[in-house]
């Protein structure tokens, strides 16, 4: 063979003139540096200057786009909301030996009532309630109906018994200078974090001056605690509360509400207890932390997501799989009509695009609904009986109709540009060797048009696949996505961590997805324009 | 002219018409017939109907009127995969998402040929084109040039009797082009198939061809032999169309059978040969070859016609000379002399006289 490739292979402008190749070595430049760095560094100014285009948009997209949704990822692990409102309870947890087989004793109990005191006062038990509520049903109204309670709790007993034996406690003043001196600090510890934490609330929450209000009932708990355990620091007041009448703070939570003593409640607060957590996730999957701390399946009937999961991959499919049904015979059709037929086809194509998304799917739920257009003309065809009128809306029938209607534009662009890049002179010379229209379509069009449906396919799955709208107007319950259920959590239930767990795991799921079909198509055999 | 040992009519176009949009023909009334093995070229500008011609024949369009002919049946209602025609496009047309072999291997899977009997027709196809060993390529890894030895080879394979070309070589560099021709040529004439082969080249026409059909405006203007087309145009369209030509415009004064005056618009007189005129007051063109133009008057006969010229460009060419000159009132009269040592070198300005024989200057269609 004498005669070589036409166009000879492109090559990259040498940066300066005069390249050689020495013997051994990389190319050279006239000034005898590596030709590679030269290109690079007259390359450089171009970079920079593209870079420059698209740094506005760049920016905005990291600030608007790409943050928001990392924080939104982060929440789905975040879980610092326990540890922060019930730091105290959270430390006597660690040391209690009680768990699982029965309720904590009564240090996780005094904890609990500090923190659940301070939490009231700065009204943050009710949101630890709703989160804990989650994963567990009922502890939203024990952490409001106790938090209600705590500040009636008969501690002060001990508050009027110390002031009466040392009437010096009665003052803020005096409080305040005992509380500077470290030794007393140490001695007595709790006295020490709970005097903290009631100066800082009264600053803080009451905005008052804590050297004129009353120390609260915590602070005379925590140090008939402290007193009780042996502490007498130097400098702090002699009180005996070996005489002291004393009340169990476990009885007044018992009393309080008695689900307080189920060590099935404290063990949900001990495993919701570390920063992070994995309970959004199992959640997510419908599963959840057993009361030993390992994963298990949820009951059956709070079985909901892996099913909605499931619905939605499924479902997406379908849509998937009937807009290349429709769309494919419509992509023939526009890429071998002449231009200017096609160029009308194309405008009745693309006509959904420019009419309101909300229009459409109303206009579905018009045509499709029991006493729509549809059943009221098969009924009227008499295919259909009267009494037995077909269901095609708020169920997955509907869904998949709707959306099929409005994704297939997604499906026939990418198509259509595939097609239009394959010569009409293939069919021809398929035929020319004896192929008849048919295996001249299989054999040789179709396989071209593969990209197209794969463009398409892939497209129009991941729109699907994280619709909204549509879905949640025409799919009832049995046609909803997961993301209504994510919607739902965003803005119903207020469930943000669960909610980014599912976005988080759809997401996985997409990238996985798209992955998958780079491996087996090639995601640069897809052609979506040009 | 044919070569081939048949000279009934293999393939015949019997007053076929085509219109696309009913209201224009795209080719009017042709008429064409052509024997066993001859290779027939059809030579038009774009847009002179020689492509839809070539469409007809292989079946992608329908004739609005006539009847096409293939061995003596008529050929209007077959479909193309019937046909049995091979054909060989300008792109090529190889399936890309084939290899070579699988594209060779297409027209005899769809005959139904068993593997063995497929390996080896293949094998010989793509001998015959000296590609033996790029079976395993995709097209895309092959030149422009490889790639039509392919389309060639899968248009042979199934041993077809009349293969049509569309342009094939329209898409390659000059000196790939000129192999190519010889080769397709050389390959036609040793497997005794019938070619139709469309083209724009005239260069191409002329060198492959036993003959070239010249087509405009739906029409054959002239259907002959290369030489012939190319000494004896027709009309003035296949003058100026074949070749490099010179025009001149005038009246013819005096006409007998072999020979005619014509009274150019300058007002001056030229001898010419009477192909397209035949009485007296005629408006015509008459047509010229550069080559033909004699400015060594002695070499004609005496009685001949002169006419003046001034020497406009002298481009020295080689082996030939090429003189622009301004004659009867036209400055774009060209003149081929051969490089010889008792040719002068002319100077822009110089006057000389030129003339040429009476049977070298055909008096055209106006």
């Amino acid at each position: 063979m004498t005669d070589s490739a036409t166009t000879p292979p492109r090559q990259p402008m040498a940066a300066l003139p005069g390249g050689e190749v020495t013997e051994e070595g990389p190319m050279l430049a006239a000034d005898g540096r590596p030709l590679k760095h030269s290109l690079n560094r007259a390359l450089r100014r171009e970079k920079l200057r593209a870079f420059l285009l698209v740094s506005p948009l760049l920016i905005f997209i990291l600030v608007a786009f790409v943050a928001p949704i990392a924080d939104m990822l982060f929440r789905s692990v975040e879980n610092q909301i326990v540890s922060e409102t019930l730091p105290r309870t959270v430390a006597a947890l660690r040391e209690d030996q009680n768990l699982p087989q029965a309720a904590p004793g009564e240090p996780v109990y005094e904890a609990l009532y500090t923190d659940l005191f301070i939490a009231a006062e700065y009204k943050s038990h009710t949101r630890l309630g709703s989160r804990l509520n989650y994963e567990m049903t009922g502890l939203s109204s024990l952490f409001r109906g106790t938090g209600r309670d705590v500040g009636r709790f008969d501690t002060d007993i001990y508050t009027d018994q110390f002031i009466e034996a040392e009437p010096a406690l009665e003052d803020p003043v005096a409080w305040t200078n005992w509380m500077e001196q470290d030794e007393i600090r140490a001695g007595l510890p709790f006295t020490a974090d709970a005097w903290d934490a009631w100066v800082k609330l009264t600053v803080e929450a009451n905005e008052d001056d804590p050297l004129e209000e009353d120390v609260e009932d915590f602070v005379y708990t925590a140090l008939y605690r402290d007193l009780a355990n042996g502490a007498d620091p130097e400098g702090f007041p002699d009180v005996d509360v070996s005489e002291f009448e004393t009340v169990s703070i476990k009885a007044l939570f018992e009393e309080s509400d008695e689900d307080w003593v189920d060590p099935e409640i404290w063990q949900v607060i001990k495993t919701y207890s570390p920063a992070y957590t994995d309970g959004y996730f199992l959640n997510s999957v419908d599963m959840m932390n057993g009361p030993d701390g390992d994963a298990q399946w949820r009951p059956a009937d709070e079985q909901i997501y892996l099913k909605l999961f499931w619905r939605t991959m499924w479902m997406s499919l379908a849509i998937t799989f009937s807009c290349i049904l429709l769309g494919y015979p419509i992509a023939y059709l526009l890429s071998t009509l002449p231009l200017r037929s096609a160029n009308v086809l194309m405008i009745l194509v693309l006509l959904p695009f420019w009419t309101s998304l909300l229009v459409r799917t109303s206009a579905w739920k018009v045509l499709l609904q029991q006493q729509g257009v549809i059943n009221d003309t098969l009924v009227w065809l008499g295919i259909v009986s009267d009494a037995n009128r077909l269901a095609l809306i708020n169920n997955a029938t509907g869904t998949v109709i709707a959306m099929t209607h409005i994704l297939l534009p997604f499906m026939i662009l990418p198509l259509y540009s595939v097609m239009k890049t394959i010569p009409p002179s293939y069919m021809r010379a398929a035929k020319s060797m004896g192929a008849n229209d048919w295996t001249a379509f299989w054999r040789v069009w179709f396989p071209l048009s593969v990209p197209g449906i794969g463009a398409g396919s892939i497209l129009a799955f991941i729109l699907s696949i994280g619709y909204y709208i549509t879905p949640e107007i025409v799919g009832g319950t049995e046609g909803v996505f997961i993301s209504n259920r994510i919607a739902y959590h965003i803005s119903s239930s207020l469930n943000w961590g669960l909610a980014a767990a599912l976005g988080t795991i759809l997401l996985a799921l997409v990238l996985t997805l798209y992955w998958v079909y780079d491996r087996i198509v090639g995601i640069d055999n897809v052609k979506l324009g040009g | 002219m044919a070569q081939g040992s048949s000279t009934e009519a293999f393939v015949e176009f019997e007053r076929v018409q085509k219109s696309y949009d009913g209201e224009k023909l795209v080719v009017k009334d042709l008429n064409l017939s052509l024997p066993k093995g001859e290779f027939l070229t059809m030579l038009g500008p774009s847009g002179s109907g020689k492509t839809t011609c070539l469409m007809m024949l292989a079946g992608f369009e329908t004739a609005t009127h006539g009847e096409i002919r293939l061995d003596g049946k008529s050929i209007n209602n077959i479909p193309p995969h019937k046909r049995g025609i091979g054909m060989v496009f300008q792109n090529y047309a190889l399936f890309p998402h084939m290899t070579v072999g699988e594209n060779l291997s297409f027209p005899l899977e769809v005959r139904k040929l068993s593997k063995s009997e497929r390996e080896q027709k293949i094998a010989r196809a793509l001998d015959m084109v000296q590609m033996g060993e790029f079976k395993n390529r995709r097209p895309t890894q092959l030149s422009g040039g490889q790639q039509q030895r392919i389309a060639l080879a899968r248009a042979l394979v199934f041993e077809p009797e009349l293969v049509l070309m569309d342009e094939p070589l329209g898409a390659l560099d000059k000196q790939l082009r000129e192999t190519l021709q010889f080769e397709i040529t050389e390959l036609a004439h040793r497997l005794g198939i019938t070619v139709v082969y469309v083209t724009h080249d005239q260069t191409e026409a002329l060198t492959m061809s036993d003959r070239v059909a010249v087509f405009d405006d739906g029409r054959i203007q002239q259907l002959a032999p290369p030489d012939e087309l190319y000494e004896k145009p027709q009309n003035s369209f296949v003058a100026q169309f074949i070749g490099e030509n010179n025009t001149l415009e005038g009246v013819v004064e005096k006409i007998d059978a072999t020979t005619c005056l014509v009274r150019l618009d300058g007002g001056e007189v030229i001898d010419a040969l009477p192909v397209n005129v035949s009485k007296v007051g005629e408006r015509t063109r008459v047509s010229i070859r550069p080559e033909r133009v004699e400015s060594n008057l002695e070499r004609l006969h005496p009685d001949a016609h002169t006419l003046p010229a001034t020497v406009q460009e002298f481009i020295y060419m080689g082996d030939t000379f090429r003189t622009r000159l301004k004659v009867a009132g036209r400055d774009d009269f060209i003149m081929k002399t051969r490089n010889a040592p008792d040719q002068p070198r002319l100077k822009p300005g110089e006057q000389i006289r030129i003339g040429w024989l009476a049977e070298d200057c055909r008096a055209l269609d106006a």
